[in-house]
């Protein structure tokens, strides 16, 4: 009887995901370095602590600032001081590398080039979970979520317009090549988005059709399955050959933008890594209606039109969502690819980065898509809550 | 009201509905009984053709009902079946508003028809109006579900084991609650269900289905008295039948003059209910009262000469 009340006395004192995340912070801050600084953009890195990086007093208050939150996440403390803290550390953290950034610059020196080091991505990794944590912890409401989606996409605008953070090397790399990036960042959302929409338009009403015949359904599904383990490299590259042929021999194919390298292969690859998930969830989503609340739309006298707008699509629609949410997510991160292919995109960086082995270049174009893939999951993952009346309301 | 002109309904070769035709009157309650699998809900399912028959026809107030196209024809006819069917993501009121908006009523009639039916059904309309099906019980799922079934007064209503999945004492005020709404309304009423206590107790006509055949279509005092066949015998119940033909009167119609101890009983109880008083409480003879008023006796004598068969 004793034994378990000592236990989870025990267990009451700490929080163990806490304590996990709470270690991770204090290790970065202790053992990993805050910043790195390169002679030039291709230059091997050095190190810097956060006491080497930091002008003045900062080190203390970053110190004081790590060790106040290190033990509120261990503690037992309420959701509310937990966000309160992860919150406090982020942006602390965002103020000690604008700030280190600009500390460490050699004055005069156009080629230096500092940027977050191991210390300030792990705490940066650390500090996240330990937000998500809090605000699921504190049951956000769908529309809460996106509210805390908005201030945290406020808080990051922030830092970038106030010019903090810009002796940093990625906006170094921004600063070089602004216009091209906010024209490749609206390719990339474009392919993400269009190739998505062109799989809901075909793919919704595919499975609708589909549903009805079922030796049909399982030829497309095995079909539409051996499209998707095609490796997505091969997949764009696949397709060059034929869409250059196209290009070349069916007339207005080319006025179109038809080619064998460009948009329209990225664009044709995104989609057909589309079609699966939204036909297949568009399926069960279907397959989850009721037979006997099919039937009572049926005997209360709706038409087969007034069946699948009021009563089957509403219900389907979750699990329809949950498909195009996990689509969307997949599309922001395949659209890197079409870099490779003459599409553009945030992925026109990355390759850029990589062939100058330029990891800030990289990053320029990897930061972006990550935080478009984020916000894309927390918005549809609302979305499918509030589509989900039947067992929220 | 509803006529069933030999209708039949083949699955493959065999005949779930097999040649039935039977009458049921303008404000009856037509009860459908038979085992499982015996052709209830085909037949029940034709009416408002969610089942079409292979041959026959079955006419509505004189008309063919597949004049009208399908849709409309059942927007003008109630079907209520087991576990409810409610859509799991419309409120209580938007179920029950269901045929009415499919044919056009404004939103104020909808809401003040809501709010009647709510009220009708013993639940207050302040409190259900916005719930959700999932978070009503199962008796209230099965009264909105009917609710829903009455939402445009349509004259005819088809009821499939309505009661079938509630317990006992909530089926038995679900079944007055029908008996009082059958009243108020006037609607005529087909109700299918496998248990025959059920069908005396509502039934103005009783039909007794076997195989796809309709064996017995009576008056639920001439079921008891003359089953037709060994099978409707079985499904009285060879232990009850005394007690099923008790049951179907009321005392009033066996009052004599006379004497009797003890407190009065009302005149509206079944007489299996005074066999029952008579024999708990030890008394040869029961008063009985009318509007707070002793009329007269019954005795026990009488009553088991109302119980006895045919000789
Ligand atoms: N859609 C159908 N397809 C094939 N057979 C059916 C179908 N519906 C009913 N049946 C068969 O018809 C017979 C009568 O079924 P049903 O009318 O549901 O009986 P009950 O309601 O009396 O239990 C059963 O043997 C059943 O298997
Ligand atoms: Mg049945």
């Amino acid at each position: 009887m004793a034994e378990p009340a000592f236990a989870a006395s025990r267990r009451a004192l700490i929080d163990p995901l806490g304590a996990t995340l709470a270690a991770i912070v204090a290790i970065a801050f202790l053992f990993q370095p805050l910043m790195l600084l390169r002679p030039n953009r291709i230059a091997p890195a050095q190190g810097a602590f956060a006491w080497e990086a930091l002008p003045g007093l900062q080190p203390m208050a970053c110190g004081i600032i790590t060790a106040l939150v290190v033990l509120i996440l261990i503690s037992r403390a309420d959701a509310r001081l937990r966000l309160a803290a992860a919150v406090a550390g982020l942006v602390g953290l965002g103020l000690a590398v604008g700030s280190g950034a600009s500390h460490l610059l050699p004055p005069g020196s156009a080629y230096a080039r500092v940027a977050p080091g191991a210390g300030a991505w792990l705490a940066l990794f650390a500090l996240s979970l330990a937000t998500g944590d809090a605000l699921v912890r504190l049951r956000l409401s769908p529309s809460g979520r996106i509210a805390a989606l908005v201030v945290a996409a406020g808080v990051l605008a922030g830092f970038l317009a106030s010019g903090l953070w810009s002796d940093l090397s990625v906006l170094r790399e921004y600063a070089s090549r602004s216009d091209a990036f906010l024209r490749e960042l609206w390719v990339h959302a474009g392919l993400s988005v269009f190739s998505l929409l062109a799989a809901v338009v075909v793919g919704v009403p595919l499975a609708m059709l589909l549903r009805r015949v079922a030796t049909l359904r399982r030829a497309a599904l095995a079909a539409l399955n051996v499209l998707q383990t095609i490796p997505s490299m091969a997949l764009f590259g696949l397709l060059i050959a034929p869409l250059a042929w196209i290009g070349a021999h069916v007339p207005g194919a080319a006025a179109l933008g038809i080619a064998g390298i460009g948009v329209a292969p990225a664009f044709i690859a995104l989609f057909a890594y589309s079609l699966l998930p939204i036909v297949g969830s568009t399926i069960a989503g279907f397959e989850a209606v009721s037979e006997r609340t099919r039937e009572a739309a049926d005997a209360m006298g709706m038409t087969a039109w007034q069946k699948l707008l009021r009563v089957e699509l509403p219900l389907a629609l979750p699990v329809i969502l949950t498909g195009v949410r996990i689509v969307l997510v997949q599309n922001i991160g395949l659209s890197v690819i079409a870099g490779l292919v003459g599409g553009g995109g945030l992925g026109v960086f990355v390759f850029q980065g990589i062939s100058q082995t330029a990891t800030d270049l990289v990053l320029l174009g990897a930061l972006p898509t990550v935080a478009m893939a984020f916000a894309a999951g927390i918005v549809f993952d609302a979305l499918i809550d509030l589509s989900r009346r039947q067992e929220t309301r | 009201m509803i006529d069933f002109d030999s209708v039949s309904r083949l699955y493959g070769d065999r005949p779930a509905v097999a040649d039935v035709s039977l009458r049921v009157g303008t404000g009856e309650i037509a009860v459908i009984v038979g085992t499982s699998g015996s052709g209830k809900t085909t037949l029940l399912r034709m009416v408002n053709r969610l089942v079409e028959p292979s041959s026959g026809r079955i006419l509505i107030g004189g008309r063919d009902n597949r004049t009208l196209p399908a849709h409309a024809l059942r927007r003008g006819i109630g079907y209520a079946i087991q576990g409810h069917g409610l859509f799991p993501h419309r409120t209580v009121a938007e179920n029950i508003a269901t045929v009415p908006s499919l044919l056009g009523w404004d939103a104020k009639r909808i809401s003040a028809r809501v709010d009647e039916l709510l009220s009708l059904f013993h639940l207050d309309p302040a409190l259900f109006r916005d719930r959700m099906p999932h978070q009503l019980s199962g008796g209230q799922q099965q009264r909105i579900g009917v609710a829903r079934a009455l939402a445009a007064e349509p004259p005819v209503l088809l009821m499939d084991e309505p009661f079938g999945a509630l317990d006992p004492i909530i089926r038995e005020k679900a079944q007055e609650d029908l008996l009082a709404i059958q009243k108020a309304y006037g609607t005529t009423i087909i109700l299918v269900t496998h248990d025959m206590d059920e069908a005396l107790h509502l039934g103005t006509r009783i039909g007794v289905m076997d195989a796809g055949r309709l064996v017995q279509y009576d008056v639920p005092h001439a079921i008891v008295a003359a089953p037709a066949t060994d099978f409707v015998r079985s499904l009285l119940g060879a232990g009850d039948r005394a007690f099923h033909l008790l049951s179907l009167s009321t005392v009033e119609e066996m009052i004599e003059s006379g004497e009797a101890p003890g407190a009065a009983i009302p005149a509206d109880m079944s007489m299996r209910a005074a066999l029952s008083e008579s024999l708990w409480s030890r008394r040869e003879a029961l008063p009985v009262a009318k509007d707070g008023r002793v009329i007269g006796r019954v005795t026990r004598a009488a009553l088991e000469r109302r119980g006895a068969g045919p000789q």
